[in-house]
């Protein structure tokens, strides 16, 4: 029943065979009865799920992201999840260089966040520019935030910074997914599993069942 | 064994079930939830068969109990998982009996000149050098496809395939019917953080609950209902939910967030019965063949409105769960929510099995009807699709149809 998780158990056992159809095709057996053609095949196809081992990808992928490039990400990434008391900044857990090696990889889908990033990177420092004459990385959290509230929210964001917002939202998913999949960040979520337990699992906490009124269902 | 105890989100939706008459039940998954009976269980399963029960032995008392970490997905190294490359081949190859060849891709089954398996020609995928494996019974396993893959192309007597004089190779492939749901159920916000690892998938489901309802509800057989969430390893995919919860959020505020809306989502995927029918097949593409030169399949597909309507009755089952949990669903239409044919991963068909030669390719024992020493052990010869995941009905069919043929091999029929 493992396959309500997310990454199925398709993973590495399954190949979609890949071909170019050719005209005329006759069955090689008698088909009873024949329908409309088959569906295409998956527009949206996730190589982990279901790889394609006729055309295998290289892998590690060369990173594509250049310094400057890199540098706009780290100021981003550091305003978007910046350092508490409880957690590190995103630089501090790799989140740049994990953002680079993502927009790097040569999946279709991957390809368009690189488009996506890379664009909204320039659009970040041309804007910065205009408002500061400086790159964003070099100005103040106070300059780059008047920026951010300019384009963190795609739906209120005026049109001249619709590009800007876009990119935002793409930029802020990748960094918080790249930001909490580290370790390092678990225990300030509040993910306190991945650690072995002897014996029987525990099951939820007595205030919890109390606090939700589960009592009868435990 | 006993099953691990709920998690809060399961709980919930326990507590929601009660009030729909839907019942959610423990989950008893192929995770030990304790070390195995080792001086038992193995004289129960071979009994006056010493060396088996001493090689079982051994291996069931090295295999440990779930300690509740790490992802069951990505293997399991204390075993406590079933898996059949680290549970079943160990204790198999430890009865020396067994070798394996691997990277070997098989053509077709070879024949003799009365019509007889004599093995199977192969294809070495390292070396690119092909191979013949002899054998006194042939079994294929491949799965579902492959298997019929394999069959249809073993064409050395006959052009339409081997033991296909029924001409069933191929027909009534099948797969679940899928559907999923999920929500952010606000009651699970913002709880005190807890373990929720368990063991790596679901501790509780529903099983199908409206048997005697059929008439009514406009679709032949049921589903059973699985269900997931909460504080689950975060993955790189597993904070969508800030979209719709924290719009336009950066800075600190966001890291509040990301902890007060962490592991209050929670959804429901339905694995339903599908009836075979005439436009669900495979067969071979007459045009395009693999990179060992093999031909491939392709495949055709239409689901029916049994399938579709139960697709319905699966969204809407699960929006009122959702909604019963204080959450807010938005259920699709059955023909939007139904999930790809093969995207459930339980294809089964194509080799069906039977009472009558005419109609099915395999008897009850797995055993080709056209070739006594040829055997299907797989899901191809399901004749229809349990909305239970298939593989420990293939497991145990695989477990008689091998006793059988033992007992068919002393007898010398075969």
């Amino acid at each position: 029943m493992s396959e309500s998780s997310p990454i199925s158990r398709r993973n590495a056992l399954k190949g979609l065979l890949s071909g170019a159809a050719g005209a005329a095709a006759v069955p090689a057996i008698a088909a009873p009865n024949h329908t409309e053609p088959a569906p295409p095949a998956h527009p949206s196809r996730f190589v982990f799920h279901d790889p394609d081992f006729m055309q295998p990808l290289k892998f590690p992928w060369e990173k594509l992201l250049s310094a400057e490039e890199l540098a706009t990400t780290q100021a981003l990434a550091d305003l978007i999840l910046p350092k508490d008391e409880t957690s590190p900044a995103a630089s501090e857990v790799g989140v740049p260089d994990f953002i680079n090696e993502w927009v790097s990889a040569d999946y279709p889908a991957h390809q368009e966040d690189r488009e996506t990033l890379r664009g909204g990177l320039g659009w970040l420092n041309t804007e910065s520019f205009k408002r500061f004459s400086k790159r964003f990385e070099e100005l103040g959290v106070d300059q780059q935030s008047q920026i951010a509230d300019d384009i963190c929210d795609a739906a209120k964001a005026k049109p001249e910074h619709h590009v800007g917002a876009v990119f935002f939202k793409r930029f802020r998913q990748l960094c918080v997914g790249g930001y909490y999949s580290h370790s390092q960040t678990w225990k300030s979520l509040g993910y306190v599993g991945n650690i072995s337990i002897g014996g029987p699992y525990p099951g939820v906490l007595p205030e919890v069942i109390e606090k939700l009124g589960l009592q009868d269902v435990v | 064994m006993p099953p691990p105890k709920p998690r809060v989100g399961e709980l919930l939706a326990k507590k929601a079930g009660r009030k729909l008459g839907v019942p959610v039940v423990a989950a008893h998954r192929a995770v030990l939830s304790q070390p195995m009976d080792w001086k038992n269980l193995p004289k129960v399963l071979f009994p006056n068969n010493p060396k088996a029960q001493e090689i079982l032995g051994k291996d069931m008392m090295s295999r440990a109990a779930c300690f509740w970490a790490t992802n069951c997905i990505r293997g399991c190294s204390i075993r406590a998982n079933f898996q059949s490359t680290t549970v079943l081949l160990p204790p198999a190859l430890a009865t020396g009996n067994l070798d394996i060849i691997t990277d070997a891709m098989v053509r077709e089954v070879v024949l003799d000149d009365s019509g007889k398996a004599t093995g199977v020609h192969y294809i070495d995928k390292v070396t690119r050098r092909d191979a013949i494996a002899k054998a006194r019974v042939v079994i294929l396993a491949a799965s579902t496809c492959e298997t019929s893959r394999i069959l249809l192309n073993s064409k050395s007597r006959d052009k339409a395939g081997l033991a296909n004089s029924s001409g069933q190779v191929g027909l009534n492939l099948m797969d679940s019917v899928g559907t999923r749901l999920g929500a952010h159920i606000p009651a699970m916000e913002d709880l005190p953080p807890m373990n929720e690892d368990g063991a790596g998938g679901l501790h509780t489901y529903v099983p199908w609950w409206l048997v005697n309802e059929h008439a009514k509800l406009g679709f032949a057989r049921g589903y059973h209902i699985e269900m997931g969430g909460g504080r689950q390893m975060p993955e790189v995919k597993n904070f969508g939910y800030l979209d719709s919860t924290s719009p336009g959020v950066y800075g600190r505020k966001l890291k509040e967030e990301a902890r007060r809306y962490y592991g209050a989502q929670f959804g429901f995927s339905g694995r339903g019965e599908m009836l075979p029918n005439k436009d669900c097949y495979s067969e071979l593409d007459p045009n395009v063949v693999d990179q060992w030169g093999i031909p491939v399949l392709r495949f055709h597909w239409k689901w029916s409105d049994h399938e579709i309507k139960q697709a319905e009755h699966m969204q809407q089952s699960f929006a009122a769960m959702i909604e019963g949990m204080g959450g807010k669903a938005k259920p699709l239409s059955g023909a939007d929510a139904i999930q790809r044919p093969g995207e459930i991963i339980h294809e089964v068909g194509t080799a069906r099995m039977g009472y009558k030669a005419a109609e099915s390719v395999a008897n009850q024992y797995c055993q080709t009807w056209d070739v006594k020493n040829l055997f299907l052990m797989d899901g191809s010869v399901l004749p229809s699709n349990p909305d239970k995941n298939p593989t420990l009905t293939i497991l145990a069919l695989a477990w008689r149809s091998s006793e059988w043929l033992m007992e068919e091999m002393k007898r010398g029929n075969i």
